[in-house]
């Protein structure tokens, strides 16, 4: 089972990598690019667990180790 | 009374730090590894600057899995004295002790310079060796530096008078300038509510010899003898043996 996990900044925290990469897009002309965030990705590949426990197991890693709560969200889906 | 280093794969300040506690202030240190679980008796446990687990994922988020984190959790629930020095500060955010998480440098740049710091609260068994008002020279070296923490928890920890350390201009007022990383509230450093827990950014351990050009680091060291030297021998905390994270 392939998992793919986005963590992301949450809305209230300001996100200078995402506002750099904004800029730049509209240095180039790209004036339709009304805001950028940036996060990171994570592929996580499962064996030996049934899709309920998927389920479980995945937010409990992004909560506890691959997001920091405090300053980041996540979103998670299963590939296949 | 000891000092006890604290090593992960990746920390760089660690001989730095046991330099300055060994050698220039002359307090029996010692080397603590992060896959241990022993304190070895240590009244005071520092976490050094570096690059702990490399920093992958994000600062001092992997560190605080080891094994010896767990013990020094349980150290400081117990009022022991722990000091976390740039990437040890953002261990204890990622381990909890302190609240608030670090995010990158406002110009997202790498900074690493002398910087000065206003000394804010001089009730703190790191700080009473300096007086309120009084401002650092003292270097910093981080990448994510810009502290942050939500409006709730940032009132908190101002009403608590738990900012330790501000950046501030040569003269002790706070700009938009001086606040090198774009922290909130300028803030440089903290301590956890029972006052037994510090992290800052800059690096004292950098400043507490005259060749290097700045002895101000040595208030906090000084601070700290002074506060523990009174004090009586703890009783050891026993060592948890529960195994966590990528202990083996």
């Amino acid at each position: 089972m392939r998992v793919r996990i986005l963590v992301s900044f949450k809305d209230s925290v300001l996100d200078p990598q995402g506002q750099t990469v904004k800029n730049a897009l509209h240095t180039m002309g790209y004036a339709a690019v009304k805001d950028v965030r940036q996060g990171k990705v994570f592929e996580i590949e499962l064996e030996g667990i049934a899709r309920k426990e998927a389920e479980a197991l995945i937010p409990e890693i992004s909560r506890k180790v691959l997001a920091n709560p405090i300053i980041e969200k996540f979103d998670w889906q299963l590939l296949k | 009374m000891r000092f006890g280093v604290v090593q992960f794969p990746g920390s760089n300040c660690d001989f730095d730090t046991f330099h300055v506690l060994k050698d220039v202030m002359a307090q029996d240190t010692v080397m603590l590894w992060h896959k241990d679980h022993d304190l070895q008796g240590a009244d005071c446990v520092v976490l050094p600057g570096g690059f702990s687990y490399g920093d992958y994922l994000r600062s001092g988020a992997i560190a605080r899995f080891s094994p010896l984190m767990q013990e020094v959790k349980a150290f400081a629930r117990k009022g022991g004295h722990v000091l976390g020095i740039c990437n040890g500060f953002q261990i204890l955010l990622e381990l909890g002790l302190l609240p608030g998480a670090m995010l990158r440098n406002k110009n997202l740049k790498f900074l690493c310079r002398h910087v000065h710091i206003r000394l804010e609260n001089d009730r703190t068994p790191f700080t009473r060796a300096g007086r309120r008002g009084q401002v650092l020279r003292i270097p910093i070296a981080h990448f994510d530096g810009n502290y942050y923490a939500p409006p709730r928890t940032l009132a908190e920890v101002e009403r608590n008078r738990r900012v330790v350390f501000r950046y501030c201009e040569p003269d002790g007022t706070l700009t938009e300038d001086a606040n090198v990383n774009g922290s909130l509230a300028s803030i440089a450093g903290i301590v956890n509510e029972g006052g037994n827990v510090l992290g800052l950014m800059p690096h004292p351990e950098r400043a507490s010899e005259a060749l290097l050009g700045s002895e101000d680091g040595r208030v906090v060291f000084d601070s700290l003898i002074r506060s523990l030297g009174a004090r009586r021998p703890r009783n050891p905390v026993p060592a948890s043996r529960e195994k966590v994270g990528h202990d083996r």
